[in-house]
């Protein structure tokens, strides 16, 4: 029955079309970033990299299709979670505003069920997402740019990493950042919960993105603390897989906290369920 | 067979905050049954049917269905189910045959295809099937809804206000239906409405319920036999006919509305001896008409 009902869900997802909105979005945004690369990715990167050019030399193609999808990914990260929400946060509020609650919440599926139906749903969803944007940005970067070697500016100074040692990189890069996302996917949904409405749900993400991303970048004694826990704090975690040597300590801190977000909202969210009453 | 329970609701009560919902609803529906829900807007009809589908959690009572408790049997009994409640809504950026299949996916029955498109062309709606459900209008919503009903084959089927918003066409066509199914499929039927006539003229049992009470339950027709109904005569000469009925059949209450036409108070039951005594009198009869019908019987229950 589980299984069923993800496909189910699955089915609903694809055939709204506000779900393709995210796909469009991004192929958009890319294309258009791509192209400002093209015309003047260049003076760009010439630009950053002035400074430290009395004490470096640099050879070869510096604007390259790696450069171009680490350039894609640190731009679009911020962003996508909105566009994960926008179809997430509509998975158990919709169908409390269209009505088809009634009908599902009265067949004989568990309504535990249900909510995992719709995580597995909303995961496959952003997965799909995820897996768009690492193709349009890792391999039309490639075809429009070519390879190379990549050079990544962190807070500790230049970290110039070998062509041959990108990819596997940008992998496991995406999977953590499918996890933050999952965490957002989650988040919305949870919200979706209790709400009866489907634009109530997406802001309230929304929301609470920006106020935990504010938090998390105030330099604030008070807030120490706390940053660690925040699901935002680790959104970004990706990024170091492109620093050397890779601070897998903090990458997996960063996993299981998302993890642990992800556990709980979802326990929420079918506590929340279970005991609703369904009078829409 | 015929009296075997498949649904018995004891004492159920259901409060949202300090508002009591459903007080004291009990009732009991046999096996064949097409069960009239009975009550005004707002009498608890909705929040009891929810309950039934496990929707809303009652505060306390009892419901059992073909036997088991809801409380622990829930699944198992929903398979048993097909239900509309209120307005049959569907995924409108699917088509009919798309929200059939959503649903038939999870009825935990296996229905094929080929069963799908019968049951559309059953509903009227085979020619529709690939369309999506956003230009239906509510009559053909509601016929997919009684589609969704029969998917799985269920024994009991809950029709929560089928009718409500439907022209008279789209009524007819929903009553139609309901008979059908009884009539051809021998399904239980438990109907709400606050639309008496419709209970008149297709449940053989019924509850009442006001107030999240529920007030009297039985045989419809038996409610109405034994109820004083008016009726209303034509004939050719009221006063005749007036001094006959005073002195034959010992009714007082006869009201003159005309030469020609006057009422009479009396227990539906009696109508007969009424019809009979003014043709053996060789009075010209032009109309016998009980006047009395589930409405005043209704209101009667309400108002006391």
């Amino acid at each position: 029955m589980l299984l069923r009902n993800t496909y189910n869900e699955f089915i609903k997802i694809v055939s709204k079309p506000r779900s393709f909105l995210g796909f469009g979005a991004l192929t958009i945004l890319i294309s258009l970033i791509i192209f400002a690369m093209k015309m003047d990715g260049e003076t760009i990167v010439s630009f950053i990299t002035a400074s430290f050019e009395q004490t470096l030399s640099f050879n070869g193609k510096i604007v390259n299709g790696n450069l171009i999808a680490f350039i894609i990914l640190q731009m679009l990260v911020v962003h996508i979670p909105l566009l994960v929400a926008l179809v997430t946060g509509d998975l158990i509020s919709g169908e409390a505003a269209m009505g088809t609650i009634r009908m599902l919440a009265s067949k004989p599926i568990s309504r535990t069920k249900i909510v995992f139906s719709k995580f597995l749903a909303g995961a496959i969803y952003t997965l799909l997402l995820t897996i768009w944007l690492g193709i349009l940005s890792l391999v039309v970067s490639h075809l429009v740019f070519g390879s190379g070697d990549l050079i990544v500016l962190n807070s500790d100074g230049l970290v110039i990493l070998q062509e041959a040692d990108i990819l596997w990189r940008f992998g496991l890069g995406f999977c953590v950042a499918f996890l933050a996302l999952l965490t957002v996917a989650t988040l919305s949904i949870c919200f979706s919960a209790f709400a009866e409405n489907s634009i109530g749900p997406i802001v309230a993400t929304m929301a609470v993105i920006i106020v935990f991303t504010i938090i998390g970048s105030l330099d604030v004694t008070v807030f120490d603390s706390i940053k660690p826990y925040l699901f935002t704090t680790h959104m970004a975690s990706w990024r170091s897989f492109f620093e050397d040597p890779i601070p897998f300590e903090s990458i997996y801190q960063s996993i299981i906290v998302l993890i642990i977000h992800i556990v709980l909202l979802v326990l929420i969210t079918i506590f929340k369920f279970n005991k609703k009453d369904i009078t829409s | 067979m015929e009296n075997q329970s498949v649904l018995h609701v004891k004492n159920l009560s259901k409060k949202f905050g300090n508002f009591e919902a459903v007080k004291d609803v009990s009732f009991t529906v046999n096996k064949g049954d097409v069960f009239g829900f009975l009550g005004p807007n707002g009498a608890g009809k909705s929040t009891t049917i929810r309950c039934l589908l496990s929707l809303i959690k009652p505060n306390s009572g009892k419901i059992e269905l073909f036997g088991k408790s809801l409380a622990t049997d829930r699944a198992e009994i929903l398979q048993n189910i097909g239900s509309i409640i209120e307005k049959p809504d569907f995924y409108k950026y699917l088509s009919a045959q798309k929200n059939l299949e959503i649903f038939a996916r999870i009825s935990g029955a296996t229905v094929t295809q080929r069963e799908i498109a019968e049951m559309l062309d059953f509903v009227g709606l085979g020619n529709r099937a690939k369309d999506r459900v956003k230009g239906f209008s509510h009559g053909m919503k509601q016929r997919l809804g009684i589609a969704q009903t029969l998917l799985h084959k269920p024994d009991l089927i809950v029709l929560d206000e089928p009718t409500t918003g439907l022209d008279p066409q789209g009524i007819i066509e929903i009553r139609n239906l309901i008979l059908r199914l009884k009539a051809e499929q021998n399904k239980t039927i438990l109907l709400s409405s606050h639309q008496l006539s419709e209970i008149e003229l297709i449940a053989n049992r019924m509850v009442i319920i006001n107030q999240g009470c529920s007030i009297v339950e039985g045989n419809v027709q038996e409610l109405l036999n034994n109820e004083e109904t008016v009726v209303r005569v034509e004939i050719d000469s009221s006063d005749k006919a007036i001094e006959l009925i005073k002195s034959n059949l010992q009714i007082s209450t006869v009201d003159r509305i005309s030469a020609t036409i006057f009422e009479v108070v009396m227990v539906k039951s009696r109508a007969p001896e009424l019809s009979k005594l003014l043709v053996e009198s060789g009075l010209q009869i032009q109309a016998i008409e009980p006047k009395r019908k589930l409405e005043d019987y209704f209101i009667k229950i309400i108002q006391s």
